[in-house]
């Protein structure tokens, strides 16, 4: 057994989505029940899969790369096929293999028009592979094949089954994207050409950690990598294709960019951009530390002055993932868990409050929150999931968007000895004022859409109703996991702690 | 006069002619006359088996380039002015390969618009036959041959919808481009050849290399012509002018031909000269590939942004491409085989996804009567597996991993950046955001096929590809979706850098 997952697990799980996408093309676009069932199978097996690695993981040794796969695959530039996860890319995978499958659950009787659950579902199973190949490859260029992956489905889910703002939406998202991986691939590139060994393995490029590159060169390919996965994140200037995608995503397009796609980007930094070019690294903290303060506020005061729910929630995302920014961009083992801490965590509440959005608008029709209110009257236990969520995303002690903030807040007390001290003691501060925005902007939100009575327009909508059952089935285990998460953050800090420590040795050295 | 000739022919000694390095020629040759006799015997019932001929004539030249592959030796002929090595090899097989699916993409469109079919084919073969001499030849006068052999046929197959104005004014601006830059080009030739004394490729570059820093004026003037002439044909800025025009009015399959294999035979002619001969002056080169690589990619994507005709789209796109292509020159001198390596692998994959998206737009304009965006609109949903084709073909143009279209460009950024020098890391950069600007047109027409509403008034039953054009579409897309899942595949066949260039 053990043998058979350290071959074949990692292959496995990521390419049975991709599988039971090419599965779909054979069938016809008329059976829309068996798409669904193909679609949940073969996201279910990668789940399955997944659980089995995440048993047989090796928790006592999570800073060393596990079910290692390692192929030849373009010898000319030294580029193997390698997969592997250790205790940072465990918990992210485990997000998605989660995350995909909910989706499509809750798409069985939420397929957003011009409908043809096909393509649909095809395309989430092929967003799912790239996303999770993402987290499991060891080398630059396979990496940079999964990355870009991701990037033609999501595409076509904004453009093809989302708002009315769709096509500007879309293509913002895609040439953004695009523009960034572009510079670093060119910045990949360099990093192979520099470092004496000419390779793409990145357990070599990790042990090298920027040997042989001069500082200013460090500095300079840094620049290229923080385009690729500043834009992802994204960061503070490069966040506005962030707020028209989300708001002009379907519902189940808005989930997986909150919960994962997003996270590919922060990965990057701390799987990539950290180890292999400490000293880039260092020259770059502090300006990464303060773009991730101002988006921390610029999200925030944003998310103040909107009256579309889900162009709300997508501007705290941009805040939120601030927070993760600062954690990286102090370069210690404290500030890199909190930030895979927060990756997770942002992953489920936003994802949460996403759906919870897409449901809102399948009974409202809106997402207005003027004309919303009395959301607890209506549909009471919607309301109720809604209060939870955003509970979570401020940041309440007790549930998982807390473990997320605070370590992030206070790894930026005693940031990496090199960093300058007074500077990030003051983005602390500034970012603790954020956590109080967010708690205004988010009960602002709360308040106004579930307290009060319903509007007249929608007394007696018998469109509103309570949550459904494929909702449930979708909600439950992200609830679940929000509130376990908080009450034993160990779960996840326990994984990346081993392997958080080594790239922050690696960081600051 | 008799009489020198009689002395000389004293010391004429008759050339051993390897028939088996000829083989591939030949055997066009031998399809040309074929196709001529049929012809002329059976006149209008010989129609349907023209483009049978040509295609197997195309396979059965194919069949020595792989004898030749496979036995692996060196030829050389003609005292090393015609040279058949695996370099040679590769770029005739791509040449052959393009030319037959050219002619699958011909067969329904020949025969069903009423043109002119045996001459057609006769002379597409005449254009390949050309280009496969071009693949061999290391002599200035074996270069010009093959360019004049190409380009001729080429001229007159672009004005084959003769009642068309615009196929018209497509062939004469072509041949008009054309002959201009063949006046250019042989002045720059007839300079280096004063230069070198000797229309062989490797003594001019031996005595540049000898000339120093003498003469720069006069060996500037003769790089630049030379590589100028050759700019032309691959529709370089700002000598492009001819190509959007010429796209658009052509018949879409000579268009296809044009774009992919044309515009290669102009790639292979630079990298003849510059490889085997001008490298040795990179002082003068590399600036010169350096402006024109910045500006086509540049100027061929900011003009492409605002077509609204996928086929000019694709003309400027190329232009951006080709600008892609030229970039590995710019950094020739620093590490040859490698900036070898990335403009072959370039020009094999561009092949196939240009060829793919060009077949799909003869499938589809089969129905929609027209190559305009806005005609395309919401294709997904009546003709859904030509428009996933489509935007496979778009994704690889832009270079979306896991489709061929990356490999190619990490080619070329790899040895941009290999070269580290300012020319090399300017480019990359460049491109790097050129990059991004051509995913925003190619998405176009995705988004068109995808996110807009049938127009009204599209018959949206169903349609049935022909066999040969679907076939067309099916041998493209494998081979994008190969090149770059798998692209060792194609480095295997174009990692003849070293071996090329003498060690």
């Amino acid at each position: 057994m053990t043998d058979f997952l350290t071959d074949w697990g990692l292959i496995l799980v990521t390419f049975l989505p991709l599988a039971g996408a090419l599965v779909m093309m054979a069938v016809p676009r008329e059976l829309t029940e068996s798409h669904k069932v193909i679609a949940l199978v073969a996201s279910g097996a990668s789940l399955v899969m997944g659980i089995l690695l995440i048993a047989n993981f090796d928790y006592d040794d999570a800073g060393a790369l596990q079910f290692l796969v390692d192929k030849e695959w373009i010898p000319l530039i030294n580029s193997g096929f390698i997969l592997g996860v250790d205790g940072i890319s465990l918990p992210l995978m485990a997000l998605t293999l989660l995350v995909v499958p909910l989706v499509i659950i809750y798409s069985w009787n939420h397929i957003p028009s011009p409908g043809n659950p096909k393509a649909f579902l095809a395309l989430i199973l092929i967003l799912e592979t790239g996303m999770i190949g993402t987290f499991a490859a060891q080398d630059l260029i396979l990496f940079f094949v999964f990355f870009e992956i991701v990037l033609l489905p999501m595409y076509f889910m904004i453009g093809v089954w989302g708002g009315p703002e769709r096509k500007y939406a879309s293509i913002k998202f895609f040439v953004y994207t695009m523009f960034g991986s572009a510079l670093m691939l060119v910045s990949f590139l360099a990093l192979y050409f520099l470092s004496r060994e000419q390779t793409f393995d990145m357990r070599i490029l990790t042990e090298l950690g920027g040997l042989d590159i001069a500082r200013t060169t460090q500095i300079l390919v840094f620049g290229g990598m923080f385009m690729g996965f500043g834009i992802k994140v994204p960061m503070f200037p490069f966040h506005t294709w962030l707020p028209d995608a989300h708001t002009q995503a379907p519902t189940q397009g808005s989930v997986i960019l909150a919960a994962v796609l997003l996270k590919l980007g922060t990965y990057g930094f701390v799987r990539i951009a950290l180890p292999f070019l400490p000293e880039g690294a260092q020259w770059w903290a502090p300006i990464i530390g303060v773009l991730a303060v101002i988006g921390i506020i610029y999200g925030a005061l944003g998310c103040l002055a909107q009256t579309d729910m889900k162009r709300l929630i997508a501007f705290s995302s941009v805040a939120h993932m601030g927070f993760v920014m600062l954690g990286i961009a102090t370069l210690t083992e404290f500030g890199i868990n909190a930030a895979v801490f927060g990756m997770v965590a942002h992953g489920l509440i936003t994802g949460m409050l996403f759906f919870i959005a897409g449901s809102v608008k399948d009974r409202y029709h809106t997402l207005e929150i003027k004309r919303l209110g009395g959301l607890l009257i209506s549909a009471p236990r919607l309301g109720w999931i809604l209060g939870l969520c955003t509970m979570a995303s401020l940041g309440l002690p007790g549930l998982a968007g807390f473990w997320g903030e605070f370590p992030a807040i206070l790894a930026a007390y005693e940031p990496a000895p090199m960093l300058n001290q007074t500077l990030f003691r003051v983005l602390m501060v500034v970012a603790a004022l954020g956590t109080v925005l967010a708690a205004g902007y988010l009960l602002w939100l709360f308040q106004r859409t579930a307290f009060g009575t319903p509007s007249e327009e929608f007394v007696d909508d018998p469109e509103i109703v309570d949550v459904k059952m494929s909702e449930w089935i979708a909600w439950t285990p992200m609830i679940v996991l929000i509130v376990v998460l908080g009450f034993l953050p160990s779960i996840i800090f326990d994984v990346t702690n081993p392997a958080a420590t080594l790239i922050a040795v690696a960081a600051g050295a | 006069m008799l009489a020198l000739l009689a002395q000389a022919s004293d010391v004429f000694t008759k050339p051993t002619v390897d028939y088996h390095a000829l083989a591939p020629e030949l055997i066009l040759v031998g399809t040309i006359i074929v196709l001529a006799l049929v012809d002329s015997w059976k006149l209008e019932r010989a129609r349907p088996v023209m483009s049978a001929i040509a295609g197997l004539g195309l396979l059965a030249a194919l069949v020595p380039v792989i004898t030749l592959a496979v036995d692996g030796t060196d030829r050389v002929l003609l005292d090393g002015g015609y040279v058949v090595d695996s370099m040679s090899l590769v770029l005739k097989a791509l040449f052959i390969v393009s030319a037959y699916v050219v002619v699958l993409l011909s067969i329904n469109y020949m025969a069903e618009g009423d043109y002119w079919e045996s001459e057609y084919y006769t002379l597409l073969i005449c254009s390949v036959l050309g280009m496969t001499v071009m693949a061999s030849s290391r002599d200035l006068i074996g270069i010009f041959i093959a360019l004049e052999l190409l380009s001729i046929p080429a001229y007159m197959l672009a004005a084959w919808r003769k009642g068309d104005e615009r196929s018209n004014e497509a062939g004469m601006k072509y041949y008009l481009m054309g002959v201009f830059a063949t006046g250019i080009l042989l002045y720059g030739m007839s300079l280096a050849y004063g230069l070198g004394g000797s229309t062989n490729l490797e003594a001019i570059g031996l005595q540049l290399a000898d000339l120093g820093s003498d003469g720069v004026p006069v060996v500037a003037l003769a790089l630049l012509f030379t590589i100028i002439g050759f700019g032309f044909k691959v529709s370089a800025v700002p000598f492009h002018t001819w190509a959007p025009d010429t796209y658009e009015g052509a018949p879409t399959p000579v268009t296809a031909f044009l774009a992919v294999a044309s515009k290669a035979a102009g790639f292979v002619a630079l990298i003849q000269v510059t490889y085997f001969c001008f490298i040795v002056r990179s002082d003068v080169i590399e600036p010169i590939f350096f402006v024109l690589s910045i500006s086509s990619m540049t100027v061929g994507n900011l003009i492409a942004l605002r077509q609204s005709n996928v086929i000019r789209m694709l003309a400027y796109s190329g232009i951006a491409q080709a600008g892609f292509m030229l970039a590995p020159f710019a950094v020739a001198s620093s590490d040859p085989a490698l900036s070898l390596q990335a403009v072959v692998t370039y020009l094999v994959i561009y092949a196939a996804m240009n060829l793919g998206a060009f077949a799909v737009i003869i499938a589809i304009a089969r129905r929609t009567r027209s190559a305009e965006l806005e005609d395309l609109g919401g294709l997904f949903t009546y003709m859904p597996g030509l428009a996933v084709a489509f935007t496979l073909f778009l994704a690889s143009l832009i270079g979306i991993p896991p489709l061929g279209g990356w490999w190619a460009k990490f080619g070329v950024f790899a040895s941009l950046i290999e070269a580290d020098s300012g020319l090399g890391w300017t480019l990359a950069i460049v491109m790097a955001v050129n990059t991004a600007i051509a995913a925003y047109y190619y998405l176009a027409v995705a988004r068109a096929m995808w996110f807009d509403d049938v127009p009204e008034g599209t018959d949206t039953s169903p349609v049935r590809t022909p066999a040969t054009l679907g076939f067309a579409v099916v041998i493209t897309l494998i081979a994008t979706l190969l090149f770059g899942i798998l692209p060792q595949v194609v480095n295997d066949v174009t990692d003849f850098g070293l071996v090329a260039l003498g060690g």
